[in-house]
């Protein structure tokens, strides 16, 4: 199974495309080839450059550009059409961080309406398209264009509150990662209803790491425990390589993670410890969860 | 059949017989009883469509972009500070060239807070490409929803109809609503430029050069002129179906006359018996309706060159003339007076005091008429 979904995985976006090296976007992408009949829905955000310049496009799918906070709304639009002429096709909203918070009621209607579409959030940790500037799922301390000295607010966990919307399907998933990616991409696929991917992008640019190290530093945020990834489908559980790092002391140190990415350059001992902190409440209440 | 409906559930009526497939709204006074007289057709099936229950305006008008853009007839409704909310969205829509209806029930815009009519809501769509019709009556609101689907279909641009609130909206008049029969004979099955379906890798939207842009808003504006044609051929067909013809314009006792009133919307009824009353005094006055802002009818204004011309607004521009006032005066020299505004009352007599004043020769260029 595994290998035959590796062997599916191609890339809807064509040669040539504006993406930045090391785009953690242009990675995840990659899954949505796995799709019958996607209908990519895009909102303002790096993408919306990935997609190239008219009469020419970057992808081989059917897409539409729309406002930064109507994503959902305009699928729900979409999906509903198509299940009313009998046209089978799976309507993906692929957004980023920046999207998900300026459209957060519209994202929370659709869910609370469990309209039937996916919606994947590809959550670079800052509006990135804009220049870097801090959003609600910037790290605590991290330093945006609009946090010089580091991000004093709390880091919104976005999956979670759509888990509480009661929808069918939500999941994690990581660029570092992608079959994991890939299998729930699949899963999701064959649910009916609302269905939500909270994906983990670590952007070059953005963090200040190099370009060839997205994959690398992705998958040091899932071993230290900073990123985790779970599913529910009517059950909540860890998925993959998180599944490992429930023993915190197979996790890789928190500060290595750190310390290679430019956002937490000049991080003191304690801050370090604090995040510590701050992952560790979130690991006692994934535990919670998955023991419900 | 003859029968007493508000304007709110005419409006409804109209989306009925115009077998819209999906309808997304948020509630907001006084547009409120259109979406719960639409959501009560769907659930209770007399009305075969989506009935989508959003989080706020512009959910509203970005689902039946959705709806719309992969080819289903859709319609929303709103008001004032709901269709501020939805603003980004009707820009959207026009430069995305989808066809669809919407119905504004015109309201003041806040704060203070009030629910009570005043045409700057509406208005503030002049610039962004939606054809934009008002209404006079109940009876105009629900065939203007009729047109407007096939008016907008045709010329690939988003309509609106406006309805004064209450005046209009929650006000039961006697109404004509045509059979399905003869609105099928109308109004032909939907038609638009492009449709988005999963078989086809079109992008729509993709960021586009300056120059192929400009290009696009170009041929947006012809089309926008060529709408005129296309509204008053379908306004005239559906006269001949349904006994009552619409066009860009009405004249109302203009033809001889020496000093003509340019208005627009529901108080138009009042202005008329208030023509007839300088009528019988011998005072050569008529009234010209606008029934439609966009496009703008140039043409038929440029024709009152020579007479006195007096445009009163029920919206105003905030700094010198109302909205009307300075659409009619881009065309020839008007006086323009403010009224109405904030859902403040204008009645038969005080029209009468008002054109009495014009037609002496006692209005300023810019009057506010203020109680």
């Amino acid at each position: 199974m595994k290998r035959d979904v590796i062997r599916e995985i191609e890339s809807p976006l064509l040669p040539g495309n504006p993406a930045c090296q090391g785009c953690p976007h242009a990675i995840g992408l990659k899954a949505i080839s796995l799709l019958k009949n996607p209908v990519l829905v895009i909102p303002a955000g790096c993408t919306t450059v990935i997609a190239g310049i008219q009469p020419k496009s970057s992808f081989k799918l059917p897409l539409i550009h729309v406002p930064f906070a109507s994503a959902p709304a305009v699928a729900c639009g979409l999906s509903k059409a198509y299940e009313r002429a009998g046209i089978d096709s799976t309507v993906v909203v692929w957004m980023g961080d920046g999207a998900a918070d300026i459209g957060f009621a519209t994202l929370s209607g659709s869910a609370v309406r469990n309209d039937n579409i996916m919606v994947i959030v590809s959550d670079n940790e800052a509006y990135m398209n804009t220049g870097i500037q801090m959003s609600s799922t910037t790290f605590w301390k991290a330093k945006t264009t609009t946090s010089p000295t580091g991000k004093t607010e709390e880091k919104k966990d976005l999956a979670l509150i759509m888990l509480m919307h009661r929808v069918p399907y939500v999941a994690t998933a990581s660029v570092g990662y992608m079959l994991d990616f890939a299998e729930k991409l699949k899963k999701a696929e064959k649910v009916k209803g609302f269905r939500f991917i909270h994906l983990h992008s670590p952007c070059p640019p953005g963090w200040r790491f190099d370009s060839s190290k997205t994959v690398e530093i992705a998958r040091m945020a899932v071993k230290c425990g900073a990123w985790i990834l779970w599913e529910y489908d009517g059950k909540f559980r860890l998925t993959g390589a998180s599944r490992r790092y429930r023993v915190k002391s197979k996790r890789i140190p928190v500060k290595d993670y750190l310390c290679v990415q430019g956002r937490f350059r000049g991080l003191k001992e304690e801050d370090i410890k604090e995040i510590e902190k701050k992952i560790d409440e979130v690991w006692r209440l994934i535990d919670l969860l998955e023991k419900v | 059949m003859r029968t007493i409906l508000t304007g709110n559930y005419a409006v409804a009526e109209a989306v009925r017989l115009s077998r819209v497939k999906v309808i997304a709204a948020y509630p907001i006074t006084p547009q409120t009883t259109i979406v719960e007289r639409l959501a009560e057709m769907v659930e209770s099936g007399e009305l075969d469509a989506e009935f989508v229950r959003v989080d706020s305006e512009h959910s509203a008008l970005a689902v039946v972009y959705g709806s719309a853009t992969a080819g289903l007839r859709s319609f929303t409704a709103t008001s004032s500070h709901g269709l501020l909310y939805m603003y980004e969205m009707c820009w959207w829509v026009a430069n995305a060239r989808i066809p669809l209806v919407m119905a504004v029930v015109t309201r003041t815009i806040g704060p203070p807070w009030n629910i009570h009519t005043d045409h700057t809501d509406i208005l503030t769509l002049r610039d962004s490409g939606w054809i934009i019709a008002m209404a006079e009556n109940v009876q105009e609101a629900l065939d203007l929803t009729i047109q407007g689907f096939r008016i907008s279909e045709e010329v690939n641009l988003p309509f609106v109809v406006g309805l004064d609130a209450f005046v209009l909206s929650h006000t039961a008049e006697v109404v004509d609503v045509p059979s399905q029969e003869d609105v099928d004979l109308f109004l032909p099955e939907r038609r638009q430029a492009y449709v988005l379906n999963p078989n086809d890798a079109i992008a729509i939207g993709n960021i586009a050069q300056n120059e192929h842009m400009m290009r696009l808003r170009f041929e947006m504006a012809k089309d926008m002129e060529k709408s005129k044609d296309v509204i008053e051929d379908a306004g005239k067909e559906f006269g001949e179906i349904f006994g009552r013809s619409y066009g860009l314009v009405e004249h109302y006792r203009t033809e001889d006359a020496d000093y003509v009133v340019v208005m627009s919307g529901a108080w138009c009824g009042d202005a008329k018996e208030a023509i007839d009353v300088l009528r019988e005094k011998g005072i050569k006055i008529g009234l010209l309706k606008l029934s439609y802002i966009r496009p703008f009818p140039r043409e038929e204004i440029r024709k009152l060159d020579g007479k006195d011309v007096l445009v009163v607004d029920r919206s105003f521009s905030m700094s010198y003339k109302g909205i009307l006032g300075l659409e009619v005066g881009s065309v020839l020299d008007c006086k323009n007076v403010i009224a109405g505004l904030c859902g403040v009352d204008v009645s038969v007599e005080e029209f009468v005091k008002m054109f009495k004043m014009f037609t002496n020769g006692e209005i300023r260029d810019v009057e506010w008429w203020l109680k």
